[in-house]
């Protein structure tokens, strides 16, 4: 497939000799899914994975430990839901792949994330550059002061890339891949202040895609959403999904099964279960992954 | 009693309350202005003063009074929006920051008079600055530190911290988070601070006293290493030193001081209200 490959051009100079992929086997499509994405199943057979975390342990200041000897592949061209209760771990895993962890001064971690190979901790490492291949979007939708287009362009910008034509280009493809292009394309320079909700979320999208990332790190996107608004952020990150590599924790467990192409279940900072998301919503081997999934608690 | 009765005791006691404050501040500024207005004139604000000060204008000291403020806000200014970005944005929860910020909280409290016998040792006569703008300007600086260091640490902490989360998230360094997210919009807030700390330094007196100010000088200063008259020190002068002086050129004199310092305060509000008003998050 096309997307494939371009995805694997774009990391895979990086990733070199790290093929200990852990290749899952394929599944048959379970009776829950309406739609079983075909691409879905087959993905991290022979795939390289785009971050690999192993070991990780990270402890909050006062020693509240928020994540313990987390080991987990994630992968490029899929969606990878981070599911659990509450306070399990799932937005603390999620800021330490791009390092938003660091500003929680005082923490400690333990154990490696690598991205494209590297560990993202180690001191040469760019940590601006990181942020702009593993790009967050946050629950709240925080438009930053400013106009539709300052905020497309303000990562951009930071970067060093001004030239116009190239900013416009990105702007306008970034915003059609969240499907906001339509709303705001006459009002590019109004302030990002006067979107809805549910369109200040996709131009959050939109920012994080303008950065022409490689991960995008999404923290519970649709939480103060609307669901027509929460279903169209829905279906953009399934049009997404060839081209990137998706981390979504998401709002509800309906949610994680609805949008999970591999699942990882977590539990008070432990990995709990992961597997594809058929076999996570239908087939869990753990216990608790059960109980959890079938609604018996969180 | 019922709940109306005491609302309504609570209520007339507030307002009262409020009123008797708000008197004092009428009475001062009207009974300047009604004492002070009549001195007023183009010649009274552009000449210097003549026959042993008792006619004439206050131009020296206007002028002097521009100078120094002019002066302490470079001196003070980028010191304290330096220092409180540190605060707000860089120190770390340790000693160093706790010292430097107990040092700023005394800083605040030292009495101006203090200050002036201070920039007098140290600028007039360690620095061998002599009796000069120069001088006056740094120790009016110094006088001024500490409000703007904490007006402008307040403005920066109140600029919303998911506006740092989201530009770091989004590939910026620190710094350009502070220059392009932090400082456009904790501005107005540092202005404010600026501005109010340099209206309450350029009515002080006791710190010219020996570090700046003239009695009396036949011409207007030449350079930032002369003495010069300044408004404050110059109506303590008349209205004290010197005999016969007509009671007009007095409140003149202080009529255009509060007018000054006023107009600074009148600015910092404007900018703040407005700055409100057109504040979107």
């Amino acid at each position: 497939m096309e997307e494939r490959d371009a995805v694997k051009e774009r990391g895979s100079e990086e990733r070199g000799s790290e093929a200990r992929g852990i290749a899952m086997p394929p599944v048959s499509p379970p009776a829950m899914k309406l739609e079983p994405p075909a691409e879905a199943e087959a993905a991290p057979a022979g795939r390289e994975p785009t971050i690999r975390l192993r070991n990780l342990s990270f402890t909050y200041p006062g020693g509240i430990r928020a994540l313990s000897n987390i080991t987990l592949d994630i992968y490029p061209g899929q969606i990878t839901v981070l599911f659990g209760p509450s306070r399990s771990g799932k937005s603390t895993l999620l800021r330490l792949l791009n390092r938003l962890s660091d500003l929680s001064p005082g923490a400690r971690k333990s154990g490696e994330v690598l991205f494209e190979g590297r560990d993202i901790f180690a001191p040469d490492v760019d940590v601006s550059a990181l942020r702009r291949q593993v790009s967050m979007v946050f629950a709240i939708p925080s438009p930053l002061p400013g106009s539709i287009w300052e905020n497309l362009t303000y990562g951009l910008r930071m970067a060093g890339i001004t030239g116009q034509e190239e900013l416009a280009a990105r702007v306008e493809r970034s915003l059609r891949q969240a499907a906001l292009w339509d709303e705001v394309q006459d009002r590019l320079h109004q302030s990002a202040f006067r979107l809805s909700g549910g369109q200040r979320q996709r131009l959050c999208l939109a920012r994080s895609l303008a950065l022409e990332p490689v991960v995008i790190l999404l923290d519970n996107p649709t939480s103060g959403l609307d669901p027509l608004s929460t279903a169209t952020v829905e279906s953009s990150l399934q049009e997404l999904k060839d081209e990137y590599t998706i981390v979504l924790v998401p709002h509800s467990v309906q949610q994680a099964a609805r949008m999970a192409d591999r699942a990882a279940f977590l539990l008070d900072g432990e990995l709990v279960e992961v597997d594809t998301a058929a076999r996570v919503f239908t087939a869990p081997t753990n216990r608790r992954t059960e109980d959890y999934v079938t609604g018996r608690f969180g | 009693m019922t709940r109306q009765g005491t609302q309504r005791i609570a209520t007339a006691v507030i307002t009262i309350v409020a009123t008797i404050a708000t008197i004092p501040i009428l009475a001062v500024i009207l009974f300047i202005v009604w004492q002070g207005l009549p001195a007023l004139s183009p010649r009274f604000l552009f000449t210097s003063p003549s026959d042993g000060m008792t006619e004439g204008g206050i131009l020296p000291a206007l002028l002097g009074t521009v100078y120094l403020t002019l002066g302490t806000a470079i001196a003070s200014i980028p010191l304290a929006i330096g220092a409180a970005i540190y605060l707000a944005e860089y120190a770390g929860q340790n000693r160093v920051t706790a010292a430097v910020r107990l040092a700023i909280a005394n800083l605040a409290g030292i009495p101006s008079i203090v200050y002036g016998l201070f920039g007098m040792a140290m600028f007039v006569l360690f620095f061998n600055l002599g009796t000069s703008i120069l001088a006056g300007s740094l120790t009016l600086g110094l006088m001024t530190l500490p409000v703007v260091i904490s007006t402008a640490e307040e403005a920066i902490l109140a600029v919303p911290a998911e506006f740092r989360t989201v530009s770091l998230s989004l590939g910026a360094s620190k710094w350009q988070t502070i220059r392009h997210q932090v400082l456009p919009h904790a501005l107005p807030g540092i202005l404010t601070g600026v501005i109010l700390g340099l209206s309450r330094a350029a009515g002080e007196t006791a710190p010219i006293l020996f570090t700046a100010a003239a009695f009396y000088l036949p011409a207007l200063p030449d350079s930032i290493s002369d003495p010069t008259m300044a408004l404050p020190y110059h109506l303590y002068v008349i209205s004290t030193q010197v005999p016969g002086m007509p009671l007009a050129v007095q409140y003149g004199t202080a009529f255009v001081l509060l007018l000054l310092v006023l107009s600074l305060t009148l600015v910092a509000s404007v900018i703040r209200s407005r700055v409100r008003a057109r504040r979107e998050w």
